[in-house]
């Protein structure tokens, strides 16, 4: 390969970007997406309370190089574990990277100890807290930068 | 089978307070079982007087996952509001009996696109009063269509003014001076408000109130309030009315002195403006759902905040709230004398537009911004019946950053003290 060819221009990383299926709030969807988008990320948004069969349909219409789950209804624990167990068992999205973030439960005592469980649920990255957006910009770029993507991911 | 006591209603309350002219406070309170609803209410009743309880109900009853609604019950896992539907009238009941009475009405918020069980729930426990509505239920709380919503609503709204046989008279309040919570301007605040009230009358509803929620300047809201309530003396004519103020809905002041501080000023905006009743926020509304010890001492700083203000004696200067929000109510109501009908259309034409609300059948053609001097003001109209107020001084959309800051705005003055004097 020549240096010519490591430079050409990818097409930019795509992403589905999703509330939980309870979960009204959209400030958050609306700011994750910009946020995506000035880091040169292709978004569809699919709003408020979203059904896990649409999620699916979406992310099965064309395979994201991401799918962002962002909700703050105090329900996040409970409903995030069903949308990973089902993004998981689906063979052609069981590689994609899947990041939660937002306010996850009721109480904020609550949310440390659910952000292990999450992980070991299937999620490559739970983000809650003050840090939650640094982190999610560093593996907005670290996921695009991932040669083949979501095809060779997680090896 | 003895009907519901009318002595014990919402509407008859909120009658006697108006004519002391005594602001109501309310809590937005909501737990997952019976006892902890219990004890809030009980609370809250003992804040008093002058409060009114509020049963909250769970996000998974609001989209009628009441199979989601069980599982948590079951399981133990926390919900964040009562499962009204799930529970059961007979549960409902007893969590109310001797808590609910004529000096303490409850209210129940729910924010469903697709009411119909809620209100058969609500209905069979007894209850009286809750708010919603056709556009301000749907839009920024669910992916229904806005004709399916309408339907839904018109179903309910007729079923809850049949209460009325029964010797009660029901309550509805419209949410729409609360859409999307913040950086919509008030003139749409008060349009969507108005409109639904209409709505609401045109069922049979004889007693409604309108919402307001405090924005980003203390100035622009009384302007508002002050209009609303001389729009809805105009349109509302032959039912029984009166002004609900919500205390902000965006980030709320991370500090509680902030917090505190930003509930104080919503308490002085009802005072100044007229209004009957005030919903507050706590000073943990930041972090998590707040405790019912939290949800008493807003309700103490909001009532105190109430008393040491009053009516404002001159209003302020016009910048032309009314006469937009007319515009757009009057567009509204030509379109059909349904105003079910009419409301539906309203949003295929754009002439009803909620900036920066994501739901398909929103236009999403019009923008906000909060100018240099803290008001909200519009950034686009889109197809809008106004001729707004001048572009945004910047071209191009705003960045992630910039709509951080936007909505971080009345945070960031009241946790720095900025607004202390407001």
């Amino acid at each position: 390969m020549s240096p010519h060819c490591i430079a050409e221009k990818r097409p930019k990383p795509y992403a589905v970007l999703s509330s939980t299926p309870s979960d009204s709030h959209t400030w958050n969807l609306l700011f994750v997406q910009m946020l995506m988008e000035e880091n040169g990320w292709s978004v569809t948004n699919l709003g408020a309370c979203v059904p896990v069969a649409m999620l699916m349909d979406e992310s099965l219409r064309r395979v994201p190089d991401m799918i962002v789950l962002s909700t703050v209804n105090g329900h996040g624990a409970q409903e995030a574990r069903q949308v990973i167990a089902a993004l998981r068992a689906q063979p052609s999205l069981a590689r994609v990277p899947v990041a939660l973030g937002g306010k996850l439960c009721v109480s904020e005592d609550r949310e440390r100890a659910v952000v292990d469980e999450l992980v070991a649920a299937g999620f490559d990255a739970v983000l809650v807290g003050d840090t939650a957006v640094p982190v999610f910009r560093s593996l907005l770029t670290r996921a695009a930068a991932m040669p083949g993507r979501h095809a060779g991911r997680r090896a | 089978m003895t009907p519901a006591a009318p002595e014990g209603t919402f509407h008859a309350f909120m009658e006697r307070a108006r004519r002391t002219g005594t602001l109501v406070v309310q809590p937005r309170m909501g737990f997952g079982t019976a006892a902890q609803m219990r004890a809030g209410l009980i609370a809250t009743k003992d804040a008093g007087p002058g409060t009114v309880g509020t049963v909250t109900l769970d996000s998974f009853t609001r989209v009628g996952d009441f199979a989601s609604a069980g599982r948590a019950l079951r399981a133990g896992d926390e919900l964040n509001g009562y499962p009204i539907v799930t529970l059961g009238p007979q549960v409902t009941r007893d969590m109310l009996d001797g808590v609910r009475d004529a000096d303490f009405p409850v209210q129940v918020r729910h924010g469903s696109a697709s009411p119909g069980p809620i209100f058969a729930a609500l209905m069979a426990a007894g209850l009286d009063a809750t708010e919603g509505g056709p556009i301000s239920y749907c839009l920024p709380y669910s992916r229904t269509p806005v004709n399916r919503s309408v339907h839904a609503w018109r179903e309910v709204a007729q079923r809850f003014a049949s209460l009325a046989e029964t010797g009660t008279v029901p309550h509805l309040e419209s949410f729409g001076g609360c859409m999307l919570g913040q950086l919509c301007p008030p003139s749409l605040l008060i349009a969507i408000s108005v409109l639904e009230g209409m709505f609401f009358a045109q069922q049979g509803i004889t007693s409604v109130s309108l919402s307001y929620a405090q924005q980003t300047h203390a100035g622009q809201d009384e302007e508002a309030v002050r209009a609303l309530h001389d729009i809805a003396a105009d349109l509302l004519p032959s039912v029984s009315w009166h002004v609900v103020i919500y205390a902000y809905m965006g980030r709320y002041p991370a500090t509680r002195t902030g917090a505190l501080s930003l509930l104080s000023a919503s308490a002085r905006l009802a005072r100044r403006s007229g209004a009957a009743r005030l919903i507050v926020k706590t000073a943990s509304e930041a972090s998590q759902i707040p405790s019912i010890a939290e949800n008493v001492t807003a309700l103490r700083v909001a009532a105190r905040a109430g008393r040491a203000s009053g009516p404002s004696l001159g209003a302020p200067p016009s910048t032309g709230i009314e006469a937009e929000a007319r515009s757009i109510i009057g567009r509204v109501l030509d379109l059909h004398a349904d105003l079910g009908r009419a409301l539906t259309s309203a949003f295929a034409l754009g002439y009803l537009d909620v900036p920066y609300c994501l739901h398909p059948d929103n236009a999403g053609r019009t923008r906000s911004y909060i100018a240099d001097d803290g008001r909200l003001q519009w950034a686009a109209t889109g197809a809008l019946p106004i001729t707004g107020t001048g572009g945004r001084p910047k071209a191009g959309g705003l960045t992630s950053a910039e709509l951080l800051h936007a909505l971080s705005y009345v945070r960031d003055r009241y946790d720095t003290g900025a607004f202390a004097h407001q």
